[in-house]
């Protein structure tokens, strides 16, 4: 059904930590994989899944590090990429920076991690804050020999703990909009969407019930509000702690949140608007050793480059690399969409505030060049 | 303080100084020493000589020495079994331990000890597990009856753990029930006829509710499962679909693609007229296009999936062509599989947009992406007649760059333009020739080769392009030869005056002195044609073709369906079935999508096919190179193929249709058994021609079937004589030459072991490797009295075909060990391939297809078998089961 076994690997293909799950793949096969790679990429023909005789890889790279996953079965591969980039969350939350000394550094910690994060192919607890309840980098704490299971792990909520205290209960909401733009070489825009997240920031006691209120047309229309400034939300994604059938019935957003960061939820808009940043480029090509770009922004900048070049030339054509921009509009949202409340209930009856900040940048914003 | 330090001691007498340590009274030296065990273990030094001492440590209070001394036992049990047993005790303890973690991980790691002996001290401590009141233990138990169905399948059935793990679906713990069912759905996929899985609504509706309580990756486990359930009618699908929903909003992408399973499946049971079957539709698209913005692997399962999705359903995607255009820092594997859906959802209404991005596309520098994207274009022609004049005023654009590889591509692509729009675009001719020199690809060679002779009438100097070819004729690769040839005779047939020579030459060329049988047999079909009947070659040659339909690289329909049933696993990324890629899932029933109940449609036409759309909506698939028609049309370059993956599906089509289509008649009786045509030592009767075009020897088309038909029917078949397997230099005197035989059904290896060694040879034995088609030796080698020296012995080995099989290169290749009281020696030898090709090889026409449909494509393997005058027909070889068949599976002329 899944990964057979897991391996982390470096550069060279040489595994630095593996686990067996499954015991149906040879650990020796994983010696194919660098050998395999390097073929593939030879002939253009790499994908993230590879396969020798009747073994598949399925793989990510992070940093100077593979991760493979090897399996034997006809697996379920969407769950083994999102699985691989758990871990590298997991690990990466572990040990700040995920790399190939890190891996070296904790590698009884990460035996225990593996132990944990999947049993027999099958992903279990992978929420890193409630494996830091139980499992944690100095092994002492476990010598008096009473840890237990967080009941957590178990739980429907298995990603907030019982008995979180807080002096002052306060949410941060950050609301990010990044927008992606794709222009052709002609200056018009094939491809404008926005990708916006709300990051929450919770510091809240005990099981709090939160509710967030957007300004969703689906549910002005619900609600007979009209359509009046509300945001029309094309696709949205949540948090596992969002109750998503109460959401498709009456699109209330309602969840006990994590402690601490966390991404809510995620949503995309299609709608076009007008290009937040515009720009004109035109590259000329003197002789050999002279390149002058000419780049006109918005109404007010131009940017005039010549760069004086060697006149050694490179025999394969170049790519012509798309200008990409990036910037920063704090205090503002290109699709409109407001937090129009955030209920915050608990039993013991506290006072909770919400702070919310709205921020737009750049995505994916491309402008190809002639 | 990092663990890096365990990794620094690499001095010798290491393991000595470990043992100590590990025996230490002291705790802390004792883990510190555990530490350094794992760390020497995880670079790959062989620590198993510790096995005992490491044990010893494993009676502690220490949580996280216990984990390691655990990890060190999963990784050294299996070749230490015996000493094993003395972790038994420890672990039985430990899973009474009051801390349901060690209680948890006692019984996680016992189940990954493969060890026989241990599994069954397993059983008491895992039924008290499944019962245990910590919810934590109970769902690492659930996942431990799987591990232990794994390795003793009886053992786990005798003890009742199924009906255990049956019972924690019902379990009050949403982990403990996604557990289980993770844990039954592998039982039930390494046994499909075991019935574990017995869905019903009841226990759906349980799955349902613990759906909306799990982890992301319950979930994926509950809906994988659900996947495989058969609704009873339209209503109960609609309201699992109506529950399933709600996962499209999942920020796991694993999720969403798990759920998109269900609902596409259940789907096809949802009557179109629904109101809830359009609403399904339109909340399908969205969560698909937001799979673009996952982690590029993840984008490539999606639009692997996305790729099947909009061959089954168009109308999800079609107005979300954007989304595909590709991004300069996309990965060239999201680029490729973008550009191919791009092309599919291409239609009037966003072909300009299309065409725009396309051009800009074969302007970059990625060579493979850039061949794609000019194809691209020509598929864009031929699927979208309105759009046709300017694709081909974009491709005469592309042209004009003169960049090498962009021009050939365009005119591999121009000529299936040809095809659709005959006599519409010659214009562009004259601009094609003037880039006859810069072509070095056979597949562009080929293709203007077909242009100039399919034109012939309207190009001047037609004779002299052709000519300029033939002059490097047994250079060229097959396809150029073939469609040289062609393309002369074409022009013979319209320009019969000035060519007489020319055609002569090739025909000469491709009869007297090419070995390609392909080549010889339709170079002579040509020759007879054209002497016996002119009238008839003109008719037969010149003929109008059929058009090339809208679609290419459309996977069948039934394949489509299963792999719809597969969506997010790696058949839906491979397009492949599983039976084509997982070992030992043979008998496995394929997964089809449930038919359409209860709606108005299924009334109104009972006989629709159970993927319920209606066949106009279906667009046609290209008949590929396997196409009869297509053959004698000369058309051998077939439709544009455009990823390695997809190729392999065009040619299963290609396959079904031959095999559905006029074919059969042909070859009316004897397809099966074939014997002489793979046989060995066969020496070619030389067919002599005469120099003119004179009529040759015997007569019509008829002939040439007749005797490809009558080659099939000799009882015992053709025996070579003996060569030497293994001479005597190189196996301390035993020299052993052989042969193979097939005698009434019965196949023998017949030896003649010789010891030239000067000591008595006794306690002989064989063993075969793995081979392409499971050949094995029947009994054991036989050989009752020792082999004196200078002595001979003649024995015939009876061989069956139940042996293991893995495909060898060559296909007959074969490895054997012989052993003797001296050494083991290893040779290998090639069989005859009639010698698995059973004598009553004739099949019901049914039956055929339907085992012709069953084998994957994989095992499907061709070789071109030289010097045989007697057929026209290539044969391809193919294992159901452990019956052979001769196939033939196209005539190629």
């Amino acid at each position: 059904m899944s990964a057979s076994a897991v391996f982390v690997l470096d550069l060279k293909g040489k595994p630095l930590i593996s686990r067996n799950y499954k015991g149906d793949v040879s650990m020796a096969e994983i010696d194919h994989f660098m050998p395999l790679l390097m073929q593939k990429e030879e002939e253009g023909a790499l994908t993230p899944l590879l396969t020798h005789g009747k073994v598949h890889f399925l793989w990510i790279k992070h940093t100077n590090l593979y991760l493979v996953a090897t399996t034997m079965k006809n697996a379920n591969a969407s769950l083994v990429y999102s699985f691989l980039y758990k871990v590298v969350e997991v690990f990466s939350e572990y040990f700040k920076e995920l790399e190939e000394e890190s891996i070296r550094d904790n590698f009884v910690v990460i035996y225990e991690l593996l132990d944990e994060l999947m049993d027999f192919g099958f992903p279990q607890t992978t929420d890193s804050k409630i494996l830091q309840e139980y499992i944690t980098q100095q092994g002492n704490k476990l010598e008096t020999g009473k840890s237990h299971v967080p009941p957590t792990v178990t739980n429907a909520v298995s990603w907030r703990s019982e008995g979180i205290r807080y002096k002052k209960n306060e949410v941060f909401i950050d609301v990010i909009e990044s927008v992606n733009l794709l222009v052709n070489t002609n200056g018009s825009v094939l491809l404008s969407e926005i990708m916006g997240t709300i990051k929450l920031k919770v510091f809240l006691s005990g099981m709090p019930e939160l509710r967030l209120g957007l300004n969703d047309r689906m549910l002005f229309e619900l609600t007979g509000r009209g359509k009046n400034k509300s945001v029309e939300l094309e696709d949205v994604k949540f948090h596992q702690c969002v109750r998503l059938s109460r959401f498709e019935n009456d699109r209330t957003i309602s969840f006990i949140p994590p402690d601490g960061d966390f991404e809510l939820m995620s949503y995309r808009l299609n709608t076009q608007v007008k290009p937040l940043i515009w720009i004109e480029s035109v590259i000329e090509k003197f002789s050999h050793s002279r390149v002058e770009i000419m780049v006109k922004g918005g109404k007010e900048f131009l940017m005039r480059a010549h760069f004086g070049l060697p006149s050694v030339e490179k025999e394969e054509v170049e790519g012509r690399p798309p200008i990409a921009v990036r910037f920063e509009i704090p205090y503002f949202t290109v699709s409109g969409i407001q937090v129009r409340y955030m209920k915050i209930i608990e039993k013991s009856g506290y006072q909770a505030l919400p702070w919310v900040r709205y921020i737009t940048q750049s995505g994916d914003y491309q402008l190809r060049t002639q | 303080m990092t663990d890096s330090k365990y990794f620094t001691t690499t001095k010798k007498g290491e393991i000595f100084e470990l043992k100590a340590e590990l025996n230490s009274d002291k705790k802390e030296k004792k883990k510190e020493a555990v530490k350094k065990v794992i760390a020497s273990m995880t670079v790959g030094k062989d620590v198993s000589a510790l096995f005992p001492d490491v044990v010893n440590c494993m009676q502690t209070d220490n949580l996280e020495l216990k984990k390691l001394v655990y990890l060190y036992l999963m990784n050294y049990a299996k070749s230490q079994p015996d000493m094993a047993i003395m972790a038994v005790n420890t672990f039985v303890k430990d899973c009474e331990d009051p801390n349901p973690l060690i209680r948890a991980l006692a019984v996680r790691t016992m189940g990954c000890i493969r060890v026989d002996k241990i599994t069954e001290y397993l059983c008491e401590p895992l039924r008290k597990c499944l019962k245990d009141e910590d919810p934590y233990v109970r769902k690492t138990a659930a996942v431990c009856v799987a591990k232990l169905h794994d390795i003793n399948a009886q053992l786990v059935e005798d003890q009742g753990f199924l009906d255990t793990l049956k019972d924690l679906i019902s379990d009050s713990n949403p982990m403990v029930v996604a557990n289980a069912v993770a844990a039954l759905s592998e039982i039930a996929e390494s046994h499909p006829s075991s019935n574990l899985l017995d869905l019903n609504p009841q226990s759906i509706n349980k799955l349902l509710t613990a759906l909306n309580e799990c982890t992301e990756w319950g979930q994926i486990f509950i809906l994988d499962c659900l996947a495989n359930y058969m609704p009873k009618d339209d209503r109960e699908a609609q309201s699992i679909c109506e529950r399933v929903t709600p996962r499209l909003s999942h920020a796991n992408s694993a999720v969403v693609l798990s759920a998109v399973k269900v609902l596409m499946k259940f789907m096809e049971m949802l009557s179109k007229d629904l109101d809830y079957y359009g609403t399904l539709l339109k909340k399908l698209a969205p969560p698909l296009v937001t799979l673009l913005s996952a982690e590029p692997e993840l984008q490539y399962v999606a639009l692997r999936n996305i790729n099947l999705i909009v061959q089954k359903r168009p109308e999800i995607l079609k107005h979300e062509m954007k989304v595909f255009f590709v991004k300069y820092n996309d990965p060239i594997y999201v680029k490729l599989e973008k550009l191919d859906i791009m092309i599919r959802l291409a239609s009037q209404a966003n072909i300009a947009q299309v065409l725009a991005e396309l051009k800009e596309y074969a302007t970059e520098v990625d060579v493979d992406f850039v061949r794609k994207a000019v194809r691209a274009i020509g598929r864009c022609a031929i699927k979208v007649e309105q759009s046709a004049e300017r694709c081909v005023s974009t491709l005469l654009d592309l042209i004009q760059t003169k960049v090498n590889y962009v021009v050939q591509e365009a005119i591999v692509v121009i000529k299936d333009i040809f095809r659709k729009y005959p006599n519409k675009y010659e214009s562009v001719i004259a601009t094609l020739c003037e880039n006859l020199d810069s072509l070095d690809e056979p597949e562009a060679r080929a293709a203007m080769i077909w242009i100039v002779g399919e034109y012939a009438e309207r190009i001047d100097n037609a004779d002299e392009l052709l000519e300029s070819f033939l002059e490097g004729f047994h250079d060229e690769s097959t396809q150029v030869q073939l469609q040289l040839l062609t393309a002369i005779v074409k022009l013979f047939l319209k320009k019969p005056t000035e060519t007489q020579e020319l055609v002569q030459q090739v025909l000469s060329l491709a009869t007297q002195d090419s070995d390609n049988p392909d080549l010889r047999d339709r170079g002579y079909i040509y020759w007879r044609l054209l002497s016996t009947d002119p009238v008839a070659a003109k008719e037969v040659v010149l003929a109008e073709k059929p058009l090339i339909s809208e679609e290419t690289d459309l996977i069948e329909p039934t394949l489509l369906d299963e792999l719809i049933c597969y969506i997010g696993t790696l058949a839906s990324v491979y397009h492949k079935p599983p039976s084509a890629f997982v070992e030992g899932s043979r008998g496995i029933v394929h997964k089809s999508l449930p038919p359409r109940t209860g709606s108005s449609e299924s009334a109104e036409s009972p006989d629709a096919a159970p993927s319920g759309a209606p066949p106009s909506e279906q667009p046609a698939v290209i008949p590929t190179q396997g196409d009869l028609l297509g053959d004698l049309l000369n058309l051998d370059l077939g439709p544009p193929v455009s990823g390695p993956p997809v190729a392999t599906t065009s040619v299963q089509m290609g396959a079904v249709d031959l095999l559905g289509g006029g074919l059969d008649s042909l070859l009316r009786s004897d397809v099966g058994g074939s014997p002489a045509m793979g046989g060995t030592g066969f020496t070619a009767p030389s067919a002599v021609m005469p120099a003119n075009l004179g009529p040759p020897p015997s007569g019509g088309l008829g002939d040439l079937f007749d005797l490809a038909g009558g080659v099939g029917t000799l009882s015992g078949s053709h025996v070579a004589p003996k060569t030497v397997w293994l001479p005597a230099m190189k196996a301390k005197g035993l020299e052993i030459s052989g042969t193979f035989s097939r005698q009434v059904g019965a196949i023998s290896m017949d030896l003649l072991l010789t010891n030239k060694a000067l000591q008595v040879m006794s306690d002989f034995a064989i063993q075969f490797n793995r081979n392409s088609f499971g050949l094995a030796p029947a009994a054991p080698l036989q050989i009752h009295a020792p082999l004196a020296p200078n002595q001979t012995v003649e024995i015939s080995l009876p061989l069956n075909t139940v042996g293991s099989v893995m495909k060898m290169d060559p296909l007959n290749n074969l490895q054997v060990a012989v052993k003797n009281n001296i050494d083991v020696f290893y040779f290998s030898t090639l069989y005859p391939l009639h010698i698995l090709f059973v004598e009553d090889g004739k099949m019901e026409r049914q039956m055929f297809l339907a085992t012709w449909k069953d084998i994957p494509n994989e095992n499907e393997a061709q070789f071109q078998i030289r010097d045989c005058p007697l057929s026209a027909a290539r044969c391809a070889c193919s294992r159901p089961s452990n019956q052979k068949q001769l196939v033939p599976e196209h005539t190629a002329w």
